[in-house]
């Protein structure tokens, strides 16, 4: 079953003289409770392709269906409605929410538009959301700046979770992160995907982090889908020069002396 | 082996704080050679950064001292070039780009503008910015990310200074601009016979081309010592964690593949 089907989708952005194709005839699909990697480097068009899926730009061609329906012509009431079923996890979380927030109105906030629980009972679902992310429950009365980065994330993933959707699309999700915290969050993402069913579509330019949570990657370069397979197939035999650059760029931990070219057969 | 600097029993606490950024803090930086200074957020190593370079915010304390081989401190921008995290907020939005590395030449080099404006080409050049003629009179805001943090290393190094700071001067490019960029300042040091501190908190990619290491955390001095010695066996139990938590492709996934 396909949860999600972009065909053909393009955009270009026009500015002065210059005209920029950022997306060019890209097609990939997601199943449920599956993790796509979406790698490239800056100005690849993944962003874009994040953006459109959103909604919050419109696309010059192509089409999206989501769960049945032909996503890119819901207006209105229904894209309303039915944006529930699609949330985002950004890099800057800060930058996301309203620096005046407590956390308990970030969380309150999808749990009310959405209709998700009765007013009497959205404490208690706020409580339950917290306490699944791994933060106690008295951090709703927290303003939003009083907590650490690695809890900003935390909240931002409950918030992600809290109107049930099935897919998220994690936009950088960690990149912002300390190391030693990083991990500890795209732990957080797998359990969650393993208990609700979630599907990702993980937006990073750093493979080292989509090989640890990604069943596929998929890989672009200037505005094209130039690779996709299975992520170990991916990063063990690279078929793009897109692919090849990226897997080079990813920094090895040195821990002994360093082999010269001599020594490499 | 000779001495850039002593730095003795060092602490900063900024203005208004009650908690030192960073404390006792003892250790040599050797002239010459690639210095990786590694923390994660709130470590210090900034602080340190900023206190060598003597770009420290009006009102903050500084106790113990920092002994120069030299016998005075550095001049930021002639003797010590500093190349920030993000290039957008560092070079100046209304200035092209030759007019920016010339200032630095043309100031610290005593060069009149038409000579600094040679030297900006030629810098340039260096730093490998593709047509540098075209570039030197386009606006930061024309080029891309990973071409700005080129135009920042040209206009930190235009006054041929002795040491260079790098504060996470890749962190906010894209992985493989990011090689780009870090195998430019390795080569750029190299040639100069530059000391390099390069502040970061991706210990490995450090590990790739630093001499020594020095990890720092909570604003106190944890492990510090010759890259290999450090990275094949820490003493500090953090340095382990710091090592133990980093991620590469060969990290096994968290994941089964393949559930489709």
């Amino acid at each position: 079953m396909t949860l999600l089907e972009i065909e053909r989708l393009s955009k270009r952005f026009s500015s002065g003289s210059r005209d920029v194709a950022a997306l060019n005839d890209v097609s990939l699909s997601l199943a449920p409770a599956e993790t796509l990697g979406l790698v490239g480097a800056s100005g690849s068009g993944k962003s874009t392709l994040a953006r459109i899926l959103m909604r919050l730009i419109p696309a010059d061609g192509g089409a999206i269906r989501f769960e049945g329906e032909d996503w890119l012509s819901l207006s209105g009431a229904d894209l309303r409605r039915r944006r529930a079923r699609i949330q985002m996890v950004f890099q800057d979380v800060l930058g996301a929410f309203n620096p005046r927030a407590t956390v308990g109105s970030v969380l309150d906030d999808p749990l009310r538009i959405h209709n998700i629980v009765p007013k009497a009972d959205r404490r208690r679902e706020i409580a339950a959301l917290l306490d699944r992310v791994g933060l106690p429950a008295d951090y709703a009365d927290r303003s939003i700046r009083d907590v650490s980065g690695g809890q900003r994330q935390r909240i931002a993933i409950a918030r992600a979770i809290a109107t049930q959707p099935s897919l998220i699309v994690l936009d950088e999700a960690v990149s912002a992160l300390d190391v030693s915290i990083r991990g500890k969050i795209l732990e957080l993402l797998v359990e969650l995907q393993r208990e609700r069913g979630i599907a990702y579509l993980f937006v990073s330019h750093d493979l080292s982090v989509l090989r640890a949570v990604s069943h596929r990657i998929a890989v672009m370069d200037a505005g094209r889908l130039v690779e996709t397979g299975a992520a170990g197939r991916v990063i063990e035999n690279p078929h793009s020069a897109a692919a090849h650059a990226l897997i080079a760029a990813v920094p090895r931990l040195v821990t002994g002396i360093p082999q010269g070219p001599s020594h490499d057969l | 082996m000779s001495m850039l600097c002593e730095i003795r029993d060092l602490a900063v606490t900024y203005r208004s704080q009650k908690v030192p950024a960073l404390t006792d803090v003892n250790l040599g930086i050797e002239a010459g050679k690639r210095l990786a200074i590694i923390g994660e957020s709130g470590s210090g190593k900034s602080t340190l950064a900023r206190t060598l370079a003597g770009l420290l915010p009006a009102g903050a304390k500084i106790s113990g001292n920092i002994e120069w081989q030299s016998g005075k401190s550095p001049v930021a921008g002639r003797d010590l070039g500093f190349v920030f995290q993000d290039p957008t907020s560092s070079l100046n939005p209304v200035l092209t780009i030759g007019e920016q590395v010339a200032e630095s030449a043309r100031r610290h080099l005593g060069l009149s503008w038409k000579d600094a404006q040679i030297r900006a080409l030629e810098m340039l050049e260096r730093v490998r910015i593709p047509q540098p003629e075209n570039a030197s009179r386009a606006f930061p805001h024309q080029l891309s990310g990973g071409q700005r943090q080129r135009v920042a290393i040209a206009a930190a190094l235009a006054a041929r200074p002795k040491i260079l700071i790098a504060d996470e001067a890749t962190s906010a490019l894209d992985m493989v601009v990011q090689a780009e960029i870090v195998s430019l300042l390795d080569e750029l040091v190299r040639e100069a016979g530059m000391t390099l501190i390069f502040i970061t908190h991706d210990i490995a990619l450090a590990s790739g081309f630093t001499d020594h290491i020095a990890i720092f955390k909570d604003g106190s001095l944890i492990e510090s010592g010759p890259t290999i010695a450090i990275l094949s066996s820490p003493h500090a139990t953090y340095t382990k964690t710091l090592l133990a938590s980093h991620r590469d492709l060969s990290t096994p996934p968290l994941i089964a593949e393949a559930v489709i």
